[in-house]
């Protein structure tokens, strides 16, 4: 077995005068554009960071390859650009989060929280992720082949997450705008005080949130999911359903919320 | 926030001292107060106890040494009243020892009889599980009580950031199941209703060594298989009955298993192959004893998995 940095330490803050360690290797790609890649195997969070921003801001590369990221956390956070990234491996919690721009890809599985608050881009993962996988998320695509965990979308206000496999509990809870896809089936409490925005499910739903309903799936929702599945290739589910807020919870009316709750 | 770990070896055996340092370690981010592992050695006809006599913050007074000396040789004395051989006794530290023995008894009122040493708890008792818990990070624990090179079949291990009480040995996991042999637990979240099972399960004669909600987990399914439940199925009422956010591991002499809550509010990465499952808070711990690229993925709520050897 390859031998294991042991003393790893996950807090980027721990090393505030790192700088950028300068091991990328930088192919011109006569024609192509430049592409760089370097291997995350031996660095820091924090250098690994550094050298992404070196290569995508000061040397102007718009296509980066990390090699060996080993679930380090907070890898490619706040990439204000537009790139291609690709992550060889994968990510802990918090990737990719905070980007405005990029187009990532991430071969392995992410954490929790990956892609949270992502204004703008596209964050493709080809195996599972954690909970809080798009946590605010404001705009762009966020495609996780597989699997993800709880409370996916959690306060989402834009964009689009789309999910091949299955989604845990309370998918799309405090959900105000924007739009999620699930091909598969999808835990308890979908949609739990969503305040607006759609939710489509192609596989079974254990069970609805609070002021959260059923809707009808009109010819521009199918158009819609026709289009985002054909742009990522995945395989569309025999029949979606939609949901949508009951608005329920809209207003205030002369019920505390605690009763509010029970006549809902 | 503290972080969780387990590691167990489907078929044969594995340096589990050094895998699970490796990978408490790269977890020392998620609790710097004290770190602490459950190791299954080889099994054997003897018992293995792991005692404190006291916890390393205390304040030592001039009689400290004697003290410690004094103690141990009580617990020898009454170990040989109790009727048990004793085979070997080792002190990593001079608060902290290992005693092996022969013993046909009942364990329960020897534990009770030890523990009324003052100062004296029993960490772990059985007949290869071998609890080691100190304060600071993984790799400082394994180094004073040398556990690189610990052989065995399956561990589980913890590092605690202290939110629910004091750093000291007693509030760090993991917890035996007092007073069932080869039981431990190791917890990640908090229980709202510990009070009310404490107090229940202290009129069924439990005893609790610390101020930890975590302990309750412990002794709530050591009661449980004392009322002649399997494990899997004490773990799958603990859903209902604990109340809070929890991902928890349990280990006994020949299985691994995890639970999680029904909000799912608690991390928890599982890698699992023929022949070896690991799981731990954070994908990196897992990385820090698997060099290739693997598959894992989080476990829903309310699930609970057991892996048997």
């Amino acid at each position: 077995m390859a031998p294991v940095k042991i003393s790893y330490d996950a807090r980027g803050l721990a090393e505030p005068d790192a700088q950028a360690p300068r091991v990328a290797t930088i192919d011109d790609g006569a024609g192509a554009g430049r592409r760089a890649v370097f291997d995350a195997a031996e660095l820091s969070t924090r250098q690994i960071n550094l050298e992404l921003r070196r290569l995508v801001y000061d040397e102007g590369i718009a296509d980066v390859t990390i090699l060996n990221p080993g679930a380090k956390h907070s890898i490619a956070v706040g990439i204000l650009a537009r790139a291609v990234i690709t992550i060889d491996g994968s990510l802990g919690y918090f990737g990719c989060g905070l980007i405005d721009g990029p187009e990532i890809r991430i071969k392995g599985r992410v954490g929790w929280s990956v892609a949270e608050n992502m204004m703008s881009g596209v964050v493709v993962i080809d195996k599972n992720a954690g909970s809080l996988a798009g946590a605010a998320l404001r705009g762009g695509d966020l495609v996780v082949r597989r699997d993800v965990g709880a409370r996916t979308g959690i306060d989402q206000k834009g964009g689009t997450i789309i999910v091949g496999g299955d989604a845990g509990m309370m998918t799309g809870f405090m959900l105000q705008r924007g739009r999620q896809i699930i091909c598969g089936n999808v835990g308890g409490g979908l949609g739990d005080s969503m305040y607006d925005g759609t939710i489509y499910v192609g596989g079974k739903v254990a069970s609805l949130g609070v002021d959260c309903v059923e809707a009808e799936l009109t010819g521009s929702d199918d158009e819609f999911l026709g289009r985002k599945l054909g742009i990522y290739g995945l395989e569309r589910p025999a029949a979606f359903r939609k949901f949508v807020c009951g608005r329920k919870l809209w207003n205030y009316d002369n019920l505390e919320p605690a009763e509010r709750k029970l006549v809902l | 926030m503290c972080g969780i770990a387990g590691i167990i070896h489907r078929d044969g055996t594995g340096d589990i001292g050094s895998e699970l340092t490796r990978m408490l370690q790269s977890m020392k981010h998620r609790g710097p107060d004290s770190s602490g592992f459950a190791l299954f050695g080889p099994a054997s006809d003897m018992l293995v106890m792991r005692i404190k006599l006291a916890d390393p913050n205390d304040a030592r007074d001039f009689g400290w040494a004697d003290r410690m000396e004094r103690h141990r040789n009580e617990i020898e004395a009454r170990l040989a009243k109790l009727g048990a051989v004793i085979d070997a006794v080792h002190g990593d530290q001079e608060y902290s020892y290992r005693v092996r023995f022969s013993y046909s008894g009942e364990l329960k009122p020897l534990a009770d009889y030890v523990e009324d040493v003052p100062g004296c708890e029993v960490l772990s008792l059985g007949h290869s599980l071998e609890i080691v818990k100190d304060l600071s990070d993984a790799e400082s624990v394994a180094e004073r009580y040398k556990l690189r090179g610990f052989t065995g079949t399956h561990a589980i291990g913890h590092v605690r950031m202290a939110t629910e009480s004091d750093v000291d040995i007693s509030g760090a996991h993991p917890y035996w199941a007092y007073p069932f042999s080869d039981i431990a637990v190791v917890h990640n979240g908090q229980l709202t209703n510990y009070h009310m099972w404490r107090r229940r399960l202290e009129r069924l004669g439990h005893r609790f060594q610390s101020e930890c909600d975590s302990e309750i987990i412990a002794v709530y399914l050591a009661k449980k298989m004392d009322d002649g439940l399997p494990l899997e199925t004490a773990m799958k009422q603990s859903l209902d009955e604990l109340d809070g956010v929890f991902t928890y591991l349990v280990v006994t002499a020949d299985a691994l298993g995890v639970a999680k809550d029904e909000m799912a509010a608690k991390p928890l990465v599982l890698y699992e192959s023929a022949d070896l499952v690991a799981l731990a808070s954070e994908e990196v711990a897992i990385r820090a004893v698997i060099g290739r690229e693997i598959d894992t993925y989080d476990p829903y709520e309310r699930e609970v998995l057991v892996w048997h050897r």
